[in-house]
This record gives structure tokens, C-alpha cells and sequence, in this order.
């Protein structure tokens, strides 16, 4: 099944569930009228938190670019007795 | 093919060859170091370089030749191009002259460290999979050389991506990756995007088809991010391609 049927059949059956609910009248019908943004603004907010999370947990390695270093000079080295020209960067 | 012999318990890998293809664009002191490093890490594994230098004006070719004689020309294959074709071709040009069985992909600017190669293999063997992608965003990846703006970027679309596809792998852009050579040839034939939305459109149709992808983590050193910019239109084109993605998979 194609991704956007998922996501359509998703959104369908959310919409499906809303206007069941404005039209049997479990909760009071100006609640009703506003529970679609109350999901977009907590969407909205749920992914300004995950993109927050992840900025702060970012994995850096900032290492690994002194040990990059040290096997390019190895590498250089085994090249020029190796006769490879490389030259200057 | 794996083999296990009851008695020993002993796992030998015959008949396993990997096809390392590294698409070059001036990139003649890179290519020889990382031709170094992956020789290095790789010592007993069975494998072959291809190169795909789409006409560098900086004599790369002529470095890579000059390394084919220090390891032999059945090692490092250079399958030149005559000018810059894109990333998409340049890997269907190298997957026609590649004679492994498993195909990995990687940059040649050292932002993909050779050393990594053999926990792809490893994994690979552990599990069977058809692809193994690299991730940077997990705890033992990493990345280093990006400012605050470029990994909030790189995290927003991240976060957007992930909300919008259910991709299966936590790094869509990534390009250090080890494919079944079948799995690369189906999955290429169906990607018409380019640049690093061609990346994520690999990942996410081969998730869609329903191959077996595993993740290992990779650090990333990123040297020439000050030279490559992060624009209004690069940020344009990845959300066209998102939607691409949305609608066509």
C-alpha cells in the first residue's frame, strides 16, 4: 500500500471520529469545533520539542577529527615512499 | 555464502566480494588516502575499488593510476566519465563494472572513514540484511565540523522527514551504505531525484519494498562544510522532494 494511502486513511478515520463526535454531542459542540487545532497546535508543539531534544543530544565526536588527522599523515607518508605524487592539498 | 561447520562452530566466508565505488569530482588527495585507509582496514576481506571520476580537471585520474600500480590494477578499477553526470548516474555507471556481490557506497572526501567498513560487513554477515546504512544521529555516531544553524537544520528536516514518511532509519540523507548488489539495482532503477534527495529516496523505496535494512553508527567529519552552502534553495528543494517522496512511495 502506497505511504499516502496510509497517511490519508489516517487523517480520514481521525476526521471521521471528530464529526461523530460533533453530531452525537458527548462533549459540548464549542469544544468539539476546537479539538482539530488543539491537535495541530500539540503536533506543532510535539515537533519543536523533538527537533529541541535532538539539537541538545546531538552526538558530536569532535575526536575523530584528530584522529582523522593522524591517518592522513600516515597515509602520506606510506604514499611518498610509495612514490605516489600527490602534492599539496 | 556463509558457511557453518557443526563441528567447530566456525562461521568462513567465501565467495563474499564487495565492490567499494567512490564517485571522484577533484579530489586527487583524497582519493589516494582514502585508497590507503580502506586497504588498511580491509586487509582480509575480498573486495575492489571503482573509481567514477567524471573528468576532473585536478588530475585525479592520474593519481589513481599511479595507485594502481602500487596494488594492482584488479584492486582499483578507475571508470572514468567525461564530465560531472550526477551522483545517481555515477553510482548505475559503477554498479555495471562492479563484480562483488555486495556493492557499499561511500563519499570520497573522508567524511567516510574506511574504518567503519568492517562493522558494515560484520553486521551485514550478523544479520543478513540487504542494506546496512550508516547513521550519524545515534549515540556512537557522530558528527563534527557543523555549526549550531547547520545541525538545527539537519535536525528539523530530520524530524520533518521522520513525521511525514515512517522511514525506518533514523539518517535519510547518509550515503555511506552497503547494498546487496540486487537490492542496489533494483532500488536504483526506481530513483529518478538528485543529490542528497536521491539519498533518501534510495532509502525510503527500498523500506517500501520491504528489504531488510539495518543501521551502524558512523562519525562524520565534516572539513569542507565552510565551502558548501545551505541556502534558501537548498531548503526549497528538500521540502519538493519530501513531498515527491510523500505522494510517490
Amino acid at each position: 500500500m502506497k505511504h499516502i494511502i496510509k497517511i490519508m486513511s489516517l487523517l480520514v478515520s481521525v476526521s471521521a471520529f471528530w464529526i461523530s463526535l460533533l453530531l452525537t454531542s458527548i462533549i459540548p459542540e464549542s469544544y468539539t469545533l476546537l479539538l482539530p487545532i488543539y491537535l495541530i497546535v500539540s503536533l506543532g508543539c510535539y515537533g519543536l520539542l523533538m527537533v529541541g531534544i535532538g539539537l541538545m543530544r546531538f552526538p558530536t565526536c569532535p575526536y575523530e577529527s584528530v584522529l582523522l588527522q593522524q591517518d592522513i599523515v600516515e597515509a602520506k607518508e606510506f604514499l611518498k615512499e610509495n612514490e605516489v605524487d600527490v602534492g599539496s592539498d | 555464502m556463509v558457511i557453518i561447520s557443526d563441528a567447530s562452530m566456525e562461521v568462513t566466508e567465501e565467495k563474499n566480494k564487495y565492490s567499494i565505488i567512490v564517485p571522484t569530482y577533484n579530489e586527487r588527495l583524497n582519493i589516494a588516502l582514502i585508497i590507503y585507509l580502506i586497504f588498511k582496514h580491509l586487509s582480509n576481506v575480498n573486495f575492489e575499488v571503482i573509481v567514477v571520476d567524471d573528468g576532473s580537471p585536478d588530475g585525479t585520474q592520474d593519481i589513481v593510476k599511479q595507485l594502481q600500480q602500487v596494488y594492482g590494477e584488479d584492486r582499483i578499477l578507475l571508470r572514468a566519465r567525461p564530465k560531472k553526470l550526477g551522483l545517481g548516474t555515477a553510482y548505475m555507471h559503477g554498479l555495471k563494472h562492479a563484480s562483488g556481490n555486495f556493492v557499499v557506497i561511500m563519499d570520497a572526501d573522508l567524511s567516510h572513514h574506511p574504518k567503519y567498513l568492517p562493522s558494515f560487513i560484520r553486521r551485514q554477515m550478523e544479520t543478513g540484511a540487504s542494506i546496512v546504512t550508516g547513521t550519524r544521529y545515534v549515540k556512537d555516531g557522530g558528527v563534527h565540523g557543523w555549526n549550531l544553524m547547520r545541525k538545527l537544520t539537519s535536525r528539523g528536516a530530520n524530524v520533518l522527514a521522520h513525521t511525514l514518511l515512517w522511514p525506518g532509519v533514523s539518517d535519510l540523507t547518509g550515503s555511506f551504505r552497503l547494498y546487496r548488489k540486487s537490492v542496489l539495482q533494483d532500488v536504483i532503477s526506481s530513483c529518478v531525484s538528485k543529490g542528497y534527495v536521491f539519498q533518501m529516496e534510495m532509502i525510503v523505496r527500498a523500506s517500501r519494498k520491504g528489504y531488510h535494512i539495518e543501521e551502524v553508527p558512523i562519525t562524520f567529519v565534516d572539513r569542507v562544510y565552510g565551502s558548501s552552502k545551505l541556502g534558501g534553495s537548498e531548503i526549497v528543494e528538500y521540502l519538493k522532494g519530501l513531498v515527491y517522496l510523500l505522494v510517490t512511495t
